[in-house]
């Protein structure tokens, strides 16, 4: 942290005092008090539910608190909307994307603009490059915003917040699209940011990135701050005794970084007969996707195969060719034995072959829909919870219940919409519906992504119960960590093509971290 | 972790069952109904503005819809058609697809119906012939929204856009067909030959209530059942709901689109085939009442709910009988009816953005 940027800071720029926020059922943040200094990465730790979100919420002007006040330059402010908050300076990007997709990248950006003046795409596209040149992205500003990946829609957002100007810039999770290389980069970013004496709020589940790049640490749980870790403090620290400190904050008790246990790795498997064998894939690339270049491989039952690369290489195409969700130009898909080139979406899954999405939202579920249906939406019109056409609500309920109950949802009944639950409840229905019940291989894509700690490490027991029980894991994840947790073998991803495929071992991590940035195993 | 069920962006309250749900069903219902007082007053200040009393008006088209024996007989044969255009409307709304176009399938379906009627009846039974004629139409009305259709299921082209246009050359279509092809050579009047009273759907007990308004009546019901019991009703809300959730259940989209097309038209062309069978028997060149765009909004104050698209249609149907006979006696013109549904949309609206207001202001 850079002592000019203290010397002029001795007000925060942003501070809560005593801030409560309440909610139907839920005291979302309770007395919260919180001061953003000019300089300093400010990292917001904290499980989902523990009020983050909501934190956010207030200080970008989506909510406003019931008790309590914020301070703006030390000056108490109602921040009255996002329009309000981004004219004080306070810049916010959002976990999930909140782009037009309708419109391109450059017509996102110059949204919010005067009206009344000439749109300046020119200007903007200066700006721009300049800005992603010390970025190290590649922003293509003339593609429409909704075919970009979740990834790529996030950097646009980050690109947007930095356009405007902002004093303070929030970054919602914003590292959990992005791959090892670019959350460095983000990183790299945020120090250059706060020393030009900006201040960064940067809100993430993984206590490594809050080490790597914080200044100060605030713990949140379950509505209320328990702890927070001043720059002094931090910088006295070394990585592993700040993650024990913070560790003991979110959790109550010293334990090891859950995600780094070496215990938790898993043991290599003998494998057995193969149950998915792709041959020679092929899709032609579009402006929005590189298409896919004679991707082959074999899957074994009780093999975990990770897909790794960075996101919006392929992955999600080679995922929904499996499916069946997308035609392949040319290529063949070998399933238990028999070809299911021919078979429908539908046909795949009563097979046994699942596809878990890692658009929950957009694709996975119907929002609106209670959960009860959303279980059953790969069964539409199947006995016992369809008889004639005709919907049995009682059936439907039931299967619902005994989901809800054995995958541990956290819902309020099984009719509450299903947009309503958090991600990691969320993560949990699509879990039940497409492990229930006759999987033989599932196709896992980004399962954790967004998830907080707990959730994440319950879904990878999922995963690794699967392996164990004979059946065949694709698993494909932009979290190098994920991977070398859970794989036997890692292939890698770039351009549409694998690029070469690793042997989970001691040198996995060096060897497919070569294969991402283009060299030789 | 209990607060782990909030959604995690705490914007949204959570619903529990069992508690607060009459108070929602009481605001439904207030946000349903209110809309339409409010809208009856700011139309009675219009009325006034015009040198009417508004309550001479308004007691005139409930005497004349609801109240006199012939009114409400005339109001209730009225709906026959009305309804089996808002069932054809709420499959298409529920399953995302906007037919803007179903004035020109009904009118394809009306003189479908006046063409094939008069002449079946001639050498068959009449009940046979009615039946003919209904699948008729109804085919039809399916064929003249298949363009629209297949552009939507395999080219993604706005259906707004097409059915609208396929709107305004069916209804040129059907003047064409009715003064060049189905002339009635018997009348200097250009119209379509006349299905004999005797012929048509046979009234109601001893009323002049066309037997149309049944066949309405389990229409719309039938689509509202098959909408909210059926897998095939799901299917078409999933798709409606949100489209790439459909394609990653597998289900198959296009198809069920085109499926949603044929029933939504094919409803319209009943609708006609059953105001031309039930009532008029016959169709006069430049013939078109329009009733389509005119459900379109009771459809929309109904939430896409047949049994509350009923009473809407009801109510649509007092309207304009019994503003017809206010028209007459009063001078103010028939089409006062659209200014008044107009209001009530307009309010409707306002009051929609002052509930999400007032639902924010609450959060927040």
């Amino acid at each position: 942290m850079s002592t000019l940027a203290r010397q002029n800071g001795d007000t925060p720029i942003l501070a809560l005092e005593g801030v409560t926020k309440r909610f139907p059922g839920v005291t979302a943040n309770d007395n919260v008090s919180l001061a953003i200094w000019p300089g300093e990465v400010h990292v917001l730790l904290g499980e989902n539910g523990a009020g983050k979100s909501t934190l956010i919420g207030m200080l970008s002007g989506l909510q406003q608190p019931d008790e309590g006040r914020i301070l703006v330059d030390g000056v108490p402010t109602q921040i009255r909307s996002p329009r309000h908050a981004l004219s004080l300076g306070i810049g916010t990007v959002y976990q999930h994307a909140m782009l037009v997709p309708t419109l391109t990248v450059a017509e996102n950006l110059l949204l919010g603009d005067r009206w009344w003046k000439r749109p300046r795409k020119e200007a903007l596209r200066a700006e721009v490059e300049v800005l992603a040149k010390s970025l190290g992205m590649k922003v293509d500003l003339d593609a429409v915003a909704s075919e970009l990946s979740l990834g790529e829609q996030q950097q646009v957002e980050i690109l947007r917040a930095l356009l405007r100007k902002s004093r303070v810039l929030i970054l919602d999770e914003s590292t959990s699209m992005l791959t090892p290389a670019g959350i460095e980069e983000l990183g790299a970013l945020m120090r250059r940011l706060v020393e030009r004496g900006l201040a960064v709020v940067f809100i993430t589940h993984k206590l490594r990135e809050a080490a790597g790049f914080g200044d100060r640490i605030s713990v949140l749980k379950l509505g209320r701050k328990v702890g927070e870790i001043a720059p002094e403090r931090f910088r006295a620290l070394d990585e592993e005794a700040l993650i024990a400190e913070v560790v003991e904050m979110m959790f109550g008790q010293r334990s090891g970084d859950p995600e780094e246990d070496p215990g938790a790795r898993r043991k290599p498997h003998a494998s057995g007969p193969v149950l998915l064998s792709v041959r020679d894939l092929r899709l032609a690339p579009t402006g929005t996707h590189p298409g896919l270049h004679g991707v082959s491989f074999d899957l074994r039952a009780g093999e975990i195969l990770g897909i790794a690369g960075i996101d919006g290489n392929g992955q999600k195409q080679l995922a929904e060719v499996i499916a069946g969700q997308l035609a392949p130009a040319s290529g063949s898909i070998r399933f238990d034995g028999a070809p299911i080139d021919g078979l429908t979406v539908g046909q795949r899954r009563d097979a046994g072959l699942r596809y878990l999405t890692d658009d929950r939202l957009g694709e996975g579920t119907v929002g609106p829909f209670p959960i009860s249906l959303n279980l059953l939406l790969k069964q539409v019109g199947q006995p016992p919870f369809w008889t004639g056409h005709v919907e049995r609500p009682a059936e439907i309920e039931r299967h619902a219940l005994r989901l809800i109950r054995s995958y541990d949802v956290r819902t309020p009944s099984e009719r509450t919409p299903i947009g309503r639950l958090s991600g990691g409840n969320i993560q949990k229905v699509l879990l039940a519906r497409e492990l229930a019940e006759g999987a033989k291989v599932v196709i896992f894509n980004k399962p954790t992504y967004g998830l907080d700690l707990a959730n994440t490490l319950a879904v990878r027991d999922r995963i690794r119960d699967l392996a164990d029980a004979a059946r065949g894991v694709l698993l494909i994840s932009t979290d190098l960590e994920e991977l070398l947790q859970l794989c036997d073998r890692i292939a890698v991803m770039a351009g549409g093509a694998l690029v070469g495929t690793v042997e989970n071992g001691a040198d996995a991590r060096a060897q497919v971290g070569r294969l991402m940035v283009g060299l030789a195993a | 972790m209990s607060v782990d069920t909030a959604s995690d962006s705490g914007a949204l309250p959570t619903s529990r069952p069992g508690r607060g749900g009459g108070k929602l069903a009481a605001r439904r219902l207030l946000l349903a109904v209110g809309p339409v007082l409010i809208a009856l007053a700011l139309a009675g200040l219009l009325l006034a503005a015009l040198g009417v009393n508004p309550f001479e008006y308004y007691g005139f088209v409930v005497e004349r819809g609801l109240l006199s024996p012939t009114g409400v007989q005339q109001t209730l044969t009225r709906m026959a058609p009305l309804l089996f255009l808002a069932a054809g409307l709420i499959v298409a709304f529920r399953a995302g697809v906007w037919n803007l176009g179903v004035d020109g399938q009904f009118l394809l379906g009306a003189v479908t119906a006046a063409a094939s009627a008069p002449w079946l009846v001639t050498f068959m039974p009449v009940w046979l012939a009615t039946v003919i004629v209904f699948v008729l139409a109804a085919a039809v009305a399916m064929l003249w929204s298949l363009v629209p259709a297949l552009l939507k299921a395999y080219q993604g082209v706005n259906e707004i856009i097409t059915t609208l246009m396929m709107t305004f050359l069916g209804t040129s279509l059907a003047n064409v067909l009715v003064k060049l092809v189905f002339l009635d050579p018997g009348t200097t009047v250009p119209q379509t030959r006349t299905l004999p009273v005797a012929d048509r759907l046979p009234r109601l007990f001893d009323t002049t209530i066309s037997s149309g308004l049944l066949l309405g009546l389990v229409a719309i019901i039938a689509v509202h059942l098959m909408m909210t019991r059926t897998d095939f009703g799901l299917k078409l809300r999933v798709v409606g709901a949100n489209p790439r959730a459909a394609v990653h259940a597998g289900l198959g989209v296009p198809a069920l689109t085109i499926a949603v097309f044929a029933l939504s038209a094919g409803l319209a062309g009943l609708a006609g085939a059953v105001d031309i069978v039930g009532v008029q028997g016959n169709v006069r060149a430049d013939w078109n009442p329009g009733y389509g765009l005119t459900v379109i909004p009771m459809v929309f104050l109904a939430r896409f709910n047949g049994f509350a698209a009923i009473l809407y249609v009801l109510l649509l149907s007092v309207l304009s009988i019994g503003g017809e006979s206010a028209a007459r006696r009063l001078g103010v013109p028939n089409h006062f009816t659209l200014v008044l549904v107009a209001t009530v949309l307009i309010v409707l609206a306002i009051a929609e953005w002052l509930d999400h207001r007032f639902q924010q202001a609450r959060r927040a």
